[in-house]
């Protein structure tokens, strides 16, 4: 296995510029990468590459321009194919980011499916962008949610979901990755359990595909969505996976431009997939930076990503024990997340403090109020490492943190 | 430490957060509001009696939140205390202006001063005035009558 040493991880910090840089007069110690990821020059290049030579809209230009940019879209889309091992491109629908393709799974499978009686399945870890599409289509169908309880680890309770599931069940709604907790659902097993009363299952993937190799045919998901900024890619731009048969059958989530074959005012044929799902012009240089990013981690390898993460995960939970602060969220298997609060200090003024020594960690309820409400915490620090981290980050950290415990003492 | 921090974090400040003043319901209250802040989760429950003469007689609170927005909720129930409506208003607004770094003169600020610190942090400047922005809701709310009895309307 490729394993990242010290003079690769120092290679691979040069490629991110912002790693460089200078943040209240420290070095910036990035840890909010559960947030959004940072970018490598490979990725800032590609952007800049595109309205430098190829700028054009794509499909509609007969003008070489376009062809190139219809090119490196289409081609972002074929590497996103890949990426998630899905059967065919078509199955690859651009969105803005996976709260969109949520919110489009919500709206084009399950609203005109669903009936008063049936039910959307959920776990109580996820992220409101998990919570609120469900929310708002049961509203509109009479159809019911429900909650796949946690336990004091926050790991999803596994007898308690197999409960939950029965033959109401039209949809399974869950993070594939917990972004408050960091907790790694065992989500093959679960989406079998689920297909096993015939429901249909949606995974949100914005926390997984950054750590985690995927595969969509083994996992054997119906829809799986990830977005571009968490995996060092640009903003605005995320994939969602559908299986062809369901998108076949869905009806367009927007219409517009580029998503039909002919309009008339009587009647509108609509594009075949994936167009169907891509009104309006894209993010094109957007797939284009996601194409890229994609193409880096992979040449760094999840296998060696994971275990350098792993170690700083492993670091980062020693050190919190040491110093006493107490962790939220200890499941057995977790993404490189850690979630904690310090003392009884409010999380805002710990953030606060810790920006002054140049440490960038979230605080706050991480759009996941249930799972606060859970740990009876208003909120928590999240500190979330990348490839990218060190352990001397990780050790600046902590150093900070007492400095938080000195003005709070 | 860093200057900016030792302004922000002043003794007063510190020490208001860890023993607030007030703190509690108040019985025979008249004005009443709540204030939420859905960013950080920050809570403040504001209850006042206020006279017939517009004089605010008594302020209490309860909630949680950061050291900020605790030692402002704090701080504003000392201040307030005696100060008519009118008053609490121009306040209010000269405090603003003290957060957002532009501090003018008019009614003598006493210690909210120690919030100087706050205009070098833009993104606390709400934490400060959570329980003022909740005290001009229990103002407007002027048809509110709170019941003794139950602490409710």
């Amino acid at each position: 296995m490729k394993i990242l040493n010290d003079t690769d991880i120092a290679r691979i910090r040069g490629e991110f510029p912002i790693l460089n840089t200078v943040a209240k007069g420290h070095p910036l110690v990035y840890l909010d990468n559960a947030n959004t990821s940072q970018k490598p020059q490979c990725v800032i290049n590609a952007l800049k590459d595109y309205y430098e030579r190829y700028n054009a809209n794509i499909y509609r230009g007969l003008y070489e321009l376009s062809e190139l940019a219809t090119a490196a879209y289409e081609g972002a889309r074929h590497r996103a194919a890949q990426f998630l091992n899905a059967a065919d491109d078509c199955e690859i629908i651009f969105v803005k980011g996976t709260t969109e393709a949520i919110n489009l799974v919500a709206q084009s499978y399950a609203r005109p499916l669903l009936k008063p009686g049936d039910e959307v399945l959920i776990t109580a870890l996820e992220h409101h962008s998990n919570i609120v599409p469900w929310q708002i289509v049961c509203q509109q169908t009479g159809a019911t949610l429900r909650v796949a309880p946690i336990n004091l680890q926050g790991e999803v309770i596994q007898d308690a979901y197999e409960k939950c599931l029965s033959e109401k069940t039209k949809i399974v709604a869950m993070g594939h990755i917990s972004n408050a907790l960091g907790t790694i659902n065992p989500i093959a097993a679960m989406i079998t359990k689920a297909h096993a009363v015939g429901a249909v299952t949606v995974i949100d993937g914005a926390q997984a595909a950054p750590h985690t190799a995927l595969d969509v045919q083994a996992l054997n998901c119906d829809f799986y969505a990830f977005s571009s900024h968490k995996i060092y890619g640009p903003t605005g731009i995320g994939v969602l996976y559908g299986k062809k048969a369901l998108l076949d059958a869905m009806p367009p989530y927007q219409g517009g431009g580029e998503m039909i074959k002919s309009v008339t005012f009587e009647k509108t044929i609509y594009q075949d997939l994936p167009l169907k799902f891509e009104a309006g012009t894209q993010h094109i240089e957007g797939a284009i930076g996601l194409k890229v990013a994609l193409d880096y981690v992979t040449q760094i390898g999840f296998e060696a990503i994971h275990q350098h993460e792993h170690e700083l995960l492993i670091y980062a939970t020693q050190l919190a024990h040491e110093h006493k602060v107490r962790i939220i969220g200890e499941a057995k298997e977790k993404a490189s997340i850690l979630s904690f609060t310090l003392d009884n200090i409010h999380a805002h003024d710990v953030g606060t403090i810790l920006s002054h020594y140049g440490v960038a960690v979230r605080a706050g309820h991480h759009c996941a109020m249930p799972v606060m409400e859970f740990f009876q915490v208003p909120a928590t620090l999240r500190a979330s490492f990348a490839f990218y981290n060190t352990k001397a980050e990780i050790d600046t950290l902590f150093n900070a943190l007492q400095k938080v415990r000195e003005i709070f003492k | 430490m860093n200057d900016d921090l030792m302004e922000l974090y002043q003794e007063v400040i510190m020490e208001h957060n860890r023993h607030p003043r007030n703190y509690g319901i108040l019985a025979d209250a008249n004005r009443e509001a709540s204030g939420f802040n859905p960013l950080c989760g920050d809570k403040i429950y504001l209850k006042l009696r206020i006279n017939t003469d517009n004089t605010i007689t008594a302020v209490m609170f309860e909630g949680s939140g950061c050291a900020i927005s605790i030692a402002s909720a704090s701080l504003l129930t000392e201040i307030l205390q005696g100060k008519t409506i009118a008053e609490a208003y121009a306040l209010f607004e000269q405090f603003h202006e003290l957060l957002t770094g532009h501090p003018t003169e008019g009614i003598p600020l006493g210690k909210l001063a120690v919030f100087a610190g706050v205009s070098a942090f833009p993104a606390r400047v709400k934490c400060a005035t959570l329980a003022w922005h909740t005290l001009k809701a229990a103002l407007l709310n002027n048809n509110v009558i709170v019941s003794t009895e139950t602490g409710h309307e």
